[in-house]
């Protein structure tokens, strides 16, 4: 049976995340070593999150969170435009980085789990809330600064036929 | 000859880049249509002639491969040239797209020579 280590997740999300930084936002990006930790964000939150699932005989779910300001950042250096407040594009725009970063960690584990889906990305922007995962014990934490702003990239990865390892959607209280 | 192209998308960034991208490589431009899946895409094409699409996987309502399927089984559209512009980088979902007639397959993130280098080989 494969098994997934923190370290694999460590090394596919920050090879997935450089790629995407270095390509496609031209930004500078240093990567902390990861830790694993069994929840999210356990206080409240302010900021951009967006959330992609992943879903086969593997199941998991990617979850890139960062302030506002980082948030028009990524999007001016995506769209090549200046913005002062999170409007549709900058949501949009945090998103496809979210899919592709996600997507190529994705990728990187179909070479040895199979064919794995995608789902579209959900981006949530707000004041004072939490996410939560109910069925999800060990979350992989791996956090980039990029020009003194700061993302966490959380993802998650288990097989989908244990049942101690059923996976919930994703649950947000206010 | 000005060609007119059809983005499908469902990032309107996505779409924004590859609009930039076509004009930074020189793609004699004619009109740039876009789409947010396979089925709207679909519905432009029987509007507007369309004489090369860049086109996502991941859409919802219509995937890019239910798209690309019934695009080439359709002799109405069948010639119009297809890239395939997606995070699908298995190598089964090329294969996939390239046996059912896409020009091409870039996968994001992708640079914009990339691109250029790709579309010289199709248009």
């Amino acid at each position: 049976m494969e098994t997934v280590t923190q370290q694999d997740i460590e090394k596919a999300v920050s090879k997935a995340a450089r790629e995407v930084f270095d390509t496609m936002l031209c930004l500078p990006l240093e990567i902390d070593a990861s830790v694993m930790r069994s929840q999210i964000e356990p206080e409240t939150f302010h900021g951009v999150v967006a959330l992609v699932g992943v879903a086969g005989s593997w199941t998991g779910t990617g979850h890139i969170s960062c302030s506002p300001r980082f948030a028009e950042k990524l999007a001016g250096a995506l769209l090549m435009s200046e913005y002062d407040s999170v409007n549709e594009e900058v949501l949009d725009a945090v998103a496809e980085v979210a899919n592709m970063i996600i997507g190529n960690v994705k990728t990187i584990f179909e070479e040895r789990l199979g064919p794995l889906g995608l789902t579209v990305p959900t981006v949530i922007f707000g004041r004072n809330y939490q996410t939560r995962s109910a069925g999800v014990k060990d979350w992989v934490l791996v956090k980039l600064h990029s020009g003194g702003e700061e993302m966490d990239i959380n993802f998650c990865l288990m097989p989908s036929r244990a049942p101690q390892h059923a996976h919930r959607p994703e649950l947000l209280t206010a | 000859m000005a060609l007119d192209v059809l983005i499908v998308d469902d990032s309107a960034a996505i779409r924004k880049i590859l609009h930039r991208v076509l004009v930074q490589a020189e793609v004699p431009l004619g009109k740039v249509h876009e789409a947010g899946d396979g089925k709207e895409a679909f519905e432009r094409l029987k509007t507007e002639k369309i004489g090369l699409i860049l086109s996502d996987i991941n859409m919802p309502n219509m995937d890019g491969i239910e798209f690309l399927t019934k695009l080439k089984g359709d002799d109405a559209f069948k010639g119009v040239p297809v890239l395939m512009v997606t995070t699908e980088g298995s190598q089964a979902k090329v294969m996939q797209a390239l046996e059912l007639g896409a020009a091409g397959y870039v996968k994001k993130p992708f640079t914009a020579d990339q691109i250029k280098e790709k579309l010289t080989g199709i248009i």
